[in-house]
């Protein structure tokens, strides 16, 4: 009834090719977004949103949503698979720390910026093999980008600036004078920066760049003969999705841990960035988020439903939960894989066509 | 010299074992066109129990045939579950199922059988090789020779299965093609049982042999996944193929391992501790080799179709 | 047929292809004309298909020679013919699944596109402008080919027919001189049919595109080609206006299937 698009009449090219053209749509987003920034800050004034919301849901969701959202371009609108998402992460943290550490009065925002460039530049290395080969031997190619990246970070010591441990303490972030060291302040830093991103991406996917992944990914060969080139739009894709990786990398440890080491960029992170494109929708913007809040919440939900079977009076073996943790992973993986290929963004969409017909289904 | 055949041949012995956990990739490819990225879970799945039934108290002759019971309702839960219902997807799917698997045979494994490392003891002591020490000096270790002579027999083993057996011969039909295999009345279900009980056999074997060596934990996942790159070099469906990277990949990781770091050290001039090359040289091999020859070694030049 | 068949744009010379032992084609010769729509025909696995794959730079014949636009050339290559106004469809559809017909058609026009990556993320002044004039081009041929109802529908939940009509669309879209379709009326009803004919002569008629077809209904070749040059087994069998090929002893034999 009140979810429709009756009555509203696109005149012009221009109103039928915006992000949202349903109206609806767009006051839902638009809430969401004013939410974000007015709604959250404003309901931790009054104490309702506490500090552990911010460090350990809502700052680590849009770091990981903007690792995602990387990681969903290159895999899937431009069906490129890769296994190497952490190590992208990692050399966008470790680059940003050294133009930080290294370039005297350097400003944040140009460090990460640097940063992103540089996994960019590491992901058309890497991206080249995929120019000769596809699909799960691309995937196992890939794992070369995870291991010797991490390998490297660890070894040559100055990455690291010869920290004896190999573990980094990210610099403050600090902008025109205004120093980000609250959880709320280093949460408003990050949407900030993934918002802008993600509208970035979103414009990308619907323009030439974005078709031309989508042209690779679903016929590579008449890709060509309609005039597409294979090898700049695959690398193209590498570059872009290995920058949104690297600023994603450089927040996850600016903003969300603060001190880290490239082991903590290894396989396990990438693969769970995976899962969240795979869970949140492959080539969707939307689901980059949702498949991110799915995964950082999954956790958090097991840990409260185990406690409460222990209050029951059900002793649970110590350590289980985190084998628990793994294979409620792997089983919603290949449950959302042969239930809804695409996700819950397109879950999302049914429920949307769904309302669209209510109350009335025909 | 001597020292560099030591190396080689400790690598070579070690790509043995990577060719044994490379061909349980190879059957289930082959018969199904599944790349089972879950056969390293298996691997750890198959090694964990069998040495948790054995410090149960159950003597590893009784451990092991469970064990292999366990590996096959595996096999057969993963294919009625799994990949059935996922029949005629894009191989790609496919793929990301299995690393979904992954994760629930990794979480499976530790869920029962608890997280801490387990050492097994298979009777076959780690140590040189005496008459070889004494007539050429080398140290060869003794249990590396055995569990290479093992690998080596099931590997030959399973290649006569292949093209000897009824069974075997009926697989090679299903790996050519699908439709033909189904209209001569080969039974695919059936086939593919017998495929996922080999390729767990094949995993309960390597996963005990590297558990022998390495100590049963979660790393063994890592062994495992270096049959990735042996199969990039081998070509993901070629039995031959999976021996001879097996063999170049566990050499030549050897080799770098030991005589990469001091060349790395005086090119740049640094003191630097360069070890853990064997953690990505086989990988950036890999991927260097696939930009010569995308098919492997042995596989077949794919010629696109349009 | 009362239409001005112009130049010769581009010509053939003693073409040889061949796949390991397959030889697909053997030293074809045959030439097109601007402004002609040029069938070519002959029994399945005659090497019709490879013919066009070709002239658009697909596959690269180990002989003979291919003069474009009065270019001398060993062969063509996909990016190079697609700049120079070559498009085609392919005989089994090759859309792109997962996008929808609109996005598909608009793939069609890449090459005339000037705007980078850059300024398509920022999505303002330039780039939005000229996004949305491809986008008037685009809801043009839509408008031409009938299919306003479908443009947002992802192409793969398409019926056949429909998927072939959006192929023809993508083509149009990058404004051809040479338009190459490849069977683009297999499979289809009476119906669909005539209205692919339809597509095919107004395009042909209107805009003055070259057209190379291949097509197995012998009454539409006659109806509406020029010009048809026959493959059988690899090797051209005739060559010439449709009459005359239609009483060519030759071709009467391949499609009659008499023994070589
Ligand atoms: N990429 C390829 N690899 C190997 N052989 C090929 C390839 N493309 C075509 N051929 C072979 O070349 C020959 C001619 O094929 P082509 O597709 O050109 O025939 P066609 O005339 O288009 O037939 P149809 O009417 O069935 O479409 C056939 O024998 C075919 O098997
Ligand atoms: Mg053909």
């Amino acid at each position: 009834m009140f979810y429709r698009e009756s009555g509203q009449f696109k005149s012009t090219y221009a109103e039928d090719s915006q992000i949202f053209p349903i109206r609806q749509d767009r006051w839902v987003v638009g809430g969401i977004v004013a939410f974000a920034f007015l709604g959250i800050p404003l309901l931790a004034q009054f104490g309702w949103v506490s500090n552990y919301a911010f460090t350990a849901i809502l700052t680590p969701f849009l770091i990981f949503a903007l690792a995602a959202l990387g990681l969903n371009i290159l895999t899937g609108y431009a069906g490129q698979l890769s296994l190497g998402t952490a190590a992208f992460m990692a050399v966008g943290a470790f680059a940003s720390y050294n133009f930080m550490l290294r370039i005297e009065g350097m400003p944040i925002l140009v460090a990460f910026v640097l940063g992103g460039l540089c996994a960019a530049a590491v992901g058309i290395v890497f991206g080249l093999p995929s120019l000769r080969i596809r699909g799960f031997y691309l995937a196992a190619a890939t794992l070369a980008t995870q291991f010797f990246i991490v390998w490297c970070l660890t070894k040559v010591g100055w990455f690291t600036n010869y920290s004896s441990s190999g573990v980094i303490t990210a610099q403050k972030i600090e902008m025109f004078g205004y120093a980000f060291d609250s959880s709320m302040s280093k949460y408003l830093f990050v949407l900030g920066i993934v918002s802008v991103m993600a509208l970035l991406a979103k414009n990308m996917v619907r323009t030439n760049i974005g078709r031309s992944w989508m042209a690779i990914r679903d016929m590579d060969m008449a890709a060509e003969v309609i005039g597409f080139r294979p090898m700049r739009t695959k690398l193209m894709a590498f570059a872009v999705s290995s920058f949104y990786c690297g600023v994603a990398g450089a927040l996850f440890a600016y903003a969300y841990l603060g001190t880290v080491e490239p082991e903590g960029f290894n396989l396990d992170l990438s693969f769970r960035i995976l899962f969240m494109v795979i869970i949140g929708g492959l080539g969707s913007i939307l689901g980059s988020f949702l498949g991110s809040a799915f995964i950082v919440l999954l956790p958090i939900v097991l840990n409260v439903a185990m406690q409460s079977l222990e209050g029951a009076g059900l002793p649970l073996p110590s350590g289980i939960g985190s084998s628990i943790e793994l294979m409620a992973f792997g089983a919603l993986i290949i449950f959302f894989l042969i239930v809804e290929p695409h996700g819950l963004a397109r879950l999302w969409q049914i429920g949307k066509e769904k309302l669209r017909l209510w109350p009335f289904p025909h | 010299m001597q020292f560099f055949i030591e190396v080689l041949i400790a690598g070579l012995l070690s790509g043995v074992m990577y060719s044994l956990v490379a061909l349980g990739y190879v059957l289930i490819y082959k018969a199904s066109g599944v790349f089972n990225f879950a056969q390293g879970a298996m691997v750890f799945f198959a090694a964990l129990t069998a040495v948790g039934l054995h410090d149960l108290g159950l003597s590893l002759w009784v451990a092991v045939p469970l064990t292999m019971v366990a590996m096959i309702v595996l096999g057969l839960v993963t294919e009625k579950f799994v990949l059935r219902p996922l029949v005629a997807q894009p191989e790609i799917t496919l793929f990301m199922a299995t690393i979904g698997l992954t994760f629930f045979v990794e979480g499976l494994a530790q869920a029962i059988w608890g997280a801490s490392v387990r050492g097994l003891e298979l009777g076959i002591a780690d140590v040189p090789l005496e008459w070889l020490m004494e007539v050429s000096g080398m140290a060869i270790s003794q249990f590396d020779l055995i569990a290479a002579g093992i690998a080596a027999a099931l590997v030959a083993g399973l290649a006569l299965f292949f093209s000897r057996t009824k069974v075997g011969r009926a697989l090679r039909a299903v790996a050519d093609d699908h439709q033909a295999a189904l209209s001569v009345g080969i039974p695919l279900q059936h086939i593919w049982g017998v495929v996922w009980a080999v390729a767990g056999f094949v995993a309960l074997v390597s996963g005990l042999l590297w558990g022998a060596r390495n100590g049963v934990q979660f790393a063994l996942t890592f062994v495992a996944l270096k049959a990735l790159p042996v199969l990039i070099l081998g070509g993901f469906t070629s039995v031959p193929g999976a021996i001879v990277g097996g063999l170049i990949i566990g050499a030549s990781e050897k080799l770098a391992e030991v005589f990469l770091p001091p060349l790395l050290q005086q090119l740049f001039d640094t003191q630097m501790n360069l070890g853990g090359i064997e953690g990505w040289f086989p990988y950036v091999l890999a991927l260097l080799f696939l930009l010569v020859r995308p098919e492997g070694l042995f596989g077949e030049k794919i010629i696109r179709r349009i | 047929m009362s239409k001005k068949s112009g130049e010769v744009i581009l010509s053939f010379d003693n073409i040889s292809l061949s796949f390991g032992g397959v030889k697909a084609l053997t030293s074809i010769g045959f030439d097109v004309r601007e402004h002609e729509i040029r069938a070519i025909i002959g029994p399945n696995g005659a090497g019709k298909s490879s013919m066009l794959n070709v002239i658009n730079g697909v596959y690269h014949p180990q002989q003979g020679e291919i003069v474009f636009r009065g270019q001398k050339r060993r062969g063509m290559n996909t990016y190079e013919s697609a700049k120079s106004g070559i498009a085609r469809t392919f005989q089994n559809i090759a859309l792109f699944k997962g996008m929808s017909v609109l996005d598909n058609i608009m793939t069609g026009r890449n090459l005339k596109m000037r705007s980078n990556f850059l300024l398509d993320a920022i999505y303002w002044g330039p780039a939005q402008r000229e996004e949305i004039a491809h986008r008037k081009a685009v809801e043009e041929i839509i408008d031409f080919l009938e299919i306003q109802h479908i443009r947002k529908t992802p192409v793969g939940r398409l019926p056949y027919g429909l998927q072939k009509r959006v192929e023809l669309g993508r083509a149009l879209a990058a404004e051809p001189s040479i338009l190459l379709l490849d069977e683009p009326m297999a499979g289809m009803n009476v119906e669909e049919k005539q209205d692919m004919c339809r597509f095919i002569l107004d395009v042909n008629d209107q805009l003055g595109t070259t057209i190379v077809l291949i097509e197995h209904d012998m009454g539409v070749v006659m109806d509406i080609s020029d010009r048809v040059v026959v493959l059988d087994y690899g090797k051209k069998i005739a060559d010439g206006t449709p009459d005359e090929v239609r009483s060519n002893q030759n071709v009467i034999d391949a499609y009659l299937g008499v023994a070589h």
